[in-house]
């Protein structure tokens, strides 16, 4: 368990990225506004962003252990079919981590 | 975070009222609402995994008051567990949050007043305080209400995350499986991403090089993985460009 000086050095270095990142480019950024490479980052770095931390969050994932691997696999198929079905964020996550409690939990647990 | 929203501002001509601190906290409340019905239970399913993770409770407050960045939050729990390296937290959060960086492009800052109501503005610039004043009409909002508003959507926040660490520590240990959320939460963030552009190279370029930095350097999945990605965006913008002047 990480002990408390490390925690709150963690959460500062965090909190002090974050809120650089918020108040900075309302000083900085005006005179890039118009570059084409900065209007182009913003528009493709979003969805590969979510698909490096969606494989970051599944490293783990090994097909060598079938009582992890089949959980994980079909609550994350649940997932994606019932957000491309319904398109309601919370209903998915919910709905996919119910289905992954029960599989792990329950089912292969 | 990123919770899809109605834009109030839109849709509500403000009657030319006088400007008393309860008008502008009353509509600062109704403009919180949309995304209040997001941000709570998504603060209360990251409270349940502080519990879960054997942290004292009240971390859960400091994490999401604090950090205040909900999907950064969940991927810091884990780091923090492994007690991952500062400089990899800081790295995670600059790539994480990046996105923020453009919201001062269209965020309404120049309406608030003073330092310490500036300073907190852009510390509570979260997506969903983003998502309720990039509509036109916010450009005209008294800085109070602005300030307000995003009063009211921090404390959803971390009071969601707050209730559900007290909540976890009722959920029995047999229940395996819960961080599964935080999975969810991107994948599902990545279709709705991918929704609003269906471009379809970007999330194929992010793939390979997340699961090349799985194979070649597992130990720095995260960072190896969006150094390759953020190297292969200008490599492709310049293919692209080239491909189009030539056209």
């Amino acid at each position: 368990m990480p002990d408390t000086g490390y925690l709150i050095a963690a959460v500062a270095t965090a909190v002090a990225v974050t809120w650089a990142l918020r108040a900075l480019p309302f000083a900085l950024l005006a005179p890039l506004r118009s570059s084409p490479l900065v209007v182009y980052l913003r528009k493709v770095m979003p969805v590969g962003v979510m698909v490096v931390l969606t494989v970051y969050t599944l490293r783990d994932f090994d097909p060598h252990l079938p009582d992890r691997a089949w959980p994980t696999a079909l609550a994350l198929a649940f997932t994606v079919v019932l957000h491309l079905w319904r398109r309601n964020v919370l209903l998915s996550i919910a709905g996919g981590t119910v289905v992954h409690v029960l599989l792990a939990s329950a089912v292969f647990g | 975070m990123v919770t899809p929203t109605d834009d109030h501002a839109g849709t509500a001509p403000s009657p030319p009222a006088p400007r008393t601190l309860r008008t502008d906290l009353r509509r600062a409340f109704e403009d919180s609402g949309s995304v209040g019905l997001g941000a709570y239970p998504m603060g209360v399913a990251f409270g349940v995994l502080v519990a879960h993770s054997g942290l004292p409770w009240w971390w859960a407050s400091v994490f999401s008051g604090f950090i205040y960045a909900g999907s950064l939050e969940f991927l810091f729990l884990g780091l923090v567990l492994s007690t991952t390296p500062l400089a990899s937290i800081a790295t995670t959060a600059f790539l994480v949050n990046f996105r923020h960086v453009f919201y001062a492009l269209s965020f309404p800052l120049h309406r608030v007043r003073g330092r310490v109501g500036k300073a907190y503005s852009t510390f509570a610039l979260s997506d969903e305080a983003y998502a309720v004043t990039a509509g036109e009409a916010a450009r005209s909002y008294p800085g109070r209400r602005i300030l307000w508003l995003q009063v009211f959507i921090h404390c959803y926040w971390a009071g969601g995350a707050t209730t559900g660490a007290l909540l976890g520590s009722v959920i029995p240990d047999g229940v395996k499986g819960l961080d599964f959320a935080v999975t969810a939460l991107f994948a599902v963030l990545a279709i709705d991403v991918f929704r609003t552009r269906r471009d379809i190279p970007t999330p194929l370029l992010a793939l390979a090089c997340a699961l090349v930095a799985r194979f070649v350097f597992p130990g720095q999945l995260l960072l190896a993985g969006f150094a390759l990605f953020t190297a292969g965006l200008p490599a492709r913008y310049l293919l692209t460009r080239e491909e189009r002047t030539r056209a």
